[in-house]
């Protein structure tokens, strides 16, 4: 839809939509949360080091949901902590994205199967826009990640309709519902060895 | 800068290392209801009584030629799997001391009953012990008297169960979000291993024979 | 500064701040609960948990061998020593019994001390970089995440991963040394002294960062021990133990691990077991570790054509021992980049563990946390924080 006019004279002018206008801008400035659970964080960091040098794509590391676009789960997300995920990602201003870097965030991964404290998967919390696997994945699945949620941050729309936004996601809409952590209920199977707490 | 050492521990050990027997000697001479004994595969530790661990603990701590000044580890487990003669359902709380003076090593063991699993606490003679015990009572259940300070450590304080004892049953949802993915077929723990399938005949051969059912719920 | 800021009033002056557990300076989710009294901290009440994978729950549910992952994310920022400890203490329970003994080939005990002090090596680059981070230096910490990828390319070609590697495996290594290793990792360290000269110009003797770090949360040496401070940590306050010289395991007893021990390095006002001593052991370690590499490739035995040669090979056979290990149990230590890395581990003979305990260095040294932290300032709460290089699944597991 971008196009270029010359009125003459050298001069020239592109013409475009606003929603394509600030398309461009927020793909190309996505602003990640430091946010670093696990393992995966360490490969977060080395991909914001020297070698694979995130900033070269608008990636800029940012210590406060305030003032972050984009939130890159790095790690596992356990029980306890899945409250407070959640709690950072409404924090972030909208439209923001979520990536979920590796197989802990994904599924639950090498503790799907045998641990009882971690969450199988943050999707369960917070709606997830891109999926990377791997134990951790390497830099490169990271960058190739970010560039598939270019695409989908080039797609969106601001001033577009907005009930079918699938990021503005209100009340009972979202994948969890209201809020957790007001109504704690630890439900045991059916043969609870122990009581209550003590 | 840097102190260089010959290669080998035997040489840097001081002449006042106390090996395992002079140690449990020491400790039985002072406290007579503390027992010397061995794992099932040699491994050698005092089996002290739970009423007595603080004395005890004290004494290895102070004594001129013991002097075990530092706490390495502190944990436990459940014996109620355990192939052990005669089976129990104990727990067991280990002491792994370590003296940085005399460069020597002891195992403590304490036995409580599962239903009332209660020890006095040591974390006024070794201040490490304040974390290691909230983590052995979180995580095992087995409470310690007069601790400052024994709250969950590891697991949400609303958490139910202690997820090391081997009855632990796995929650199905916290927080009102469920713990298996849709679809998730949930594959437990190994099937229980039968405690009395350990052959009390047999004295040369210390291994059980593995149980028919052991471990087979584990492949996949 | 910190993003999860929820503050009250605590009654009084009092503030009660709520530091994590999302906070860029924590090094990952752990939360402190600060009460200060206007910049005085008053207490600092740690909140651990949220990184609690049941690693040790696990441990009784799968085999021996399957185990050896989940050690790498006990610890993933030296994963090698974490499998190393592991494999170490399974070797010493076979050990116990005569049927089921099984020996390390040489070479394989050879390459565990290259590739785990290369390990160590690239552990404490992101241990001093990420504490200048938290103190405001930026640039140190990309120089040391770019000599971590030197350590990271020879692994990968290793062993084909780039962070959790589970190549110790229990009696011998995953693989052989690949052709030309031995060259790359003399190359590697031969550019890596070089580059520590330039580091240390830039923040090692940088004024600013030595009096940020000199005279705060001092430990004596009696309170370390007392608080089950090991490795770096308990070093820094001039207690000279080192379990690689010490008690040894594998072949450290023939290389003379040389240990440094803090000594108030800051200088005028600095003391012994203060934050810079214990960033000045990390640097010195470093120094060792090139040099304890350097020694073990000396030693190195040429590689035999079976992999099960107790020389040359890489991989002794253990699946008959590991199906019927001894009834019984064992406690062994290692010394890992965060101090000392001991596995307790009950058998009850059968090709399944009946309980793994792993203690480590971090989850002590949080223990000290609430006494050290009062009455320092609120802005030196990252420093200390820094200078203990904690790594949070090493506390919650």
């Amino acid at each position: 839809m971008t196009e270029i006019i010359k009125p003459g004279n050298d001069e020239q002018v592109f013409t475009t939509t606003v929603d394509e206008f600030l398309a461009w801008g927020k793909e190309n400035s996505l602003f990640y949360l430091l946010f670093a659970t696990a393992c995966c964080g360490i490969e977060l960091m080395q991909t914001g080091g020297p070698r694979y040098d995130v900033d070269r794509l608008g990636m800029i590391p940012r210590a406060t949901p305030r003032q972050a676009d984009l939130m890159i789960i790095a790690g596992t997300i356990t029980h306890k902590m899945a409250s407070r995920v959640r709690t950072l990602w409404e924090q972030m201003t909208e439209p923001r994205w979520v990536v979920s870097m590796g197989s802990c965030a994904n599924s639950g991964g090498p503790f799907s199967k045998y641990s009882y404290s971690v969450l199988n998967g943050v999707d369960k919390y917070i709606p997830v826009d891109v999926y990377i696997p791997g134990c951790p994945p390497r830099p490169e699945a990271l960058i190739d990640g970010v560039m598939a949620l270019r695409e989908r941050v080039r797609k969106y729309r601001t001033v577009g309709i907005r009930d079918k936004d699938p990021h503005v996601v209100q009340g009972a809409d979202c994948a969890f519902g209201s809020h957790p952590g007001k109504a704690s209920s630890l439900e045991l199977g059916a043969s609870s060895p122990q009581g209550p707490k003590a | 800068m840097t102190s260089a050492a010959p290669a080998g521990s035997e040489l840097q050990a001081p002449s006042s290392k106390l090996d395992n027997a002079a140690i449990a000697e020491r400790v039985i001479a002072a406290h007579p209801t503390v027992a010397a004994r061995s794992s099932d595969n040699g491994q050698p530790y005092l089996l002290v009584p739970p009423a007595e661990i603080v004395r005890v603990a004290t004494l290895l701590r102070d004594d001129a030629a013991l002097r075990f000044d530092s706490l390495m580890d502190l944990t436990g487990w459940d014996l109620s799997k355990y192939p052990a003669t005669p089976p129990s359902s104990d727990l067991v709380v280990a002491y792994f001391l370590h003296s940085l003076a005399h460069r020597h090593h002891l195992t403590v063991k304490v036995q409580v009953p599962r239903e009332a699993a209660e020890v006095p606490t040591v974390s006024g003679v070794w201040a490490v012990a304040n974390y290691f015990e909230r983590e052995v009572w979180d995580l095992l259940g087995v409470r310690f008297a007069e601790h400052p300070n024994l709250k969950r450590i590891m697991t949400p304080d609303d958490w139910i169960g202690h997820p090391l004892r081997k009855d632990y049953a796995y929650p199905q949802s916290y927080n009102g979000v469920a713990h298996l993915r849709e679809g998730q077929r949930f594959e437990p723990p190994p099937a229980p291993k039968p405690a009395a399938a350990a052959p009390p005949a047999a004295p040369p051969a210390p291994r059980p024979p593995p149980p028919a059912s052991g471990g087979g719920a584990a492949a996949p | 500064m910190s993003s999860d800021l929820a503050i009250e009033s605590a009654g009084g002056e009092r503030m009660r701040i709520n530091m994590g557990p999302h906070h860029p300076a924590t090094h990952g989710v752990l939360r402190l609960i600060v009460e200060c009294d206007g910049e005085i901290v008053s207490s600092a009440t740690p909140d651990h948990g949220y990184l609690h994978r049941s690693i040790e729950k696990i441990g009784e549910c799968v085999e021996w061998p399957m185990f050896v992952p989940y050690t790498d994310r006990v610890d993933y920022v030296c994963a090698m020593n974490a499998n190393l400890a592991y494999c170490v203490a399974v070797e010493k329970l076979l050990a116990t019994d005569k049927t089921t003994a099984v020996q390390v080939p040489r070479r394989a005990e050879v390459i565990r001390v290259i590739v785990a002090e290369l390990n160590r090596i690239s552990s404490h680059l992101v241990a001093v970089g990420a504490m200048s981070m938290d103190l405001g230096a930026y640039t140190p910490f990309l120089h040391g995440i770019a000599q971590r990828e030197g350590v990271n390319d020879i692994f990968e070609k290793l062993c084909g991963q780039r962070l959790t590697y589970n190549y110790i495996t229990i009696g011998g290594v995953g693989f052989d040394l690949h052709t030309g290793a031995v060259e790359e990792i003399e190359s590697f360290l031969a550019q890596f002294e070089k580059e520590m000269i330039r580091f240390n110009k830039l923040i090692t003797t940088n004024t600013i960062f030595r009096d940020r770090c000199a005279g705060i949360a001092v430990i004596s040496a009696a309170e370390a021990v007392a608080y089950g401070l090991v490795g770096p940590n308990l070093r820094g306050s001039g207690v000279d133990w080192d379990i690689r010289r010490d008690e040894p395991y594998g072949i450290y007893g023939e290389l003379g691990v040389r240990v440094p021990v803090g000594q108030g390095y800051a200088g005028r006002t600095g003391k012994v077991g203060d934050c810079y001593d214990r960033f000045i052991v990390r640097l010195l370690e470093i120094n060792e570790s090139v040099r304890l590499i350097r020694a073990a490739l000396k030693l190195l035995p040429p590689a035999a054509e079976k992999p099960a040669d107790p020389v040359g090979g890489f991989q002794a056979d253990v699946a008959k021992a590991l199906r019927k290990p001894p009834k019984g149990e064992i406690r062994v230590r290692t010394e890992a980049p965060r101090g000392e890395m001991g596995y307790v581990i009950v058998s009850d003979g059968t090709k399944t563990p009946y309980r793994v305990r792993c203690r480590t260095g971090s989850f002590t040294a949080c223990s000290i946390f609430n006494k050290l932290m009062k009455g320092i300032f609120l802005a030196d709460i990252v420093t200390v924080i820094g200078s203990f290089d904690i790594v949070v699944p090493e506390i919650d597991r």
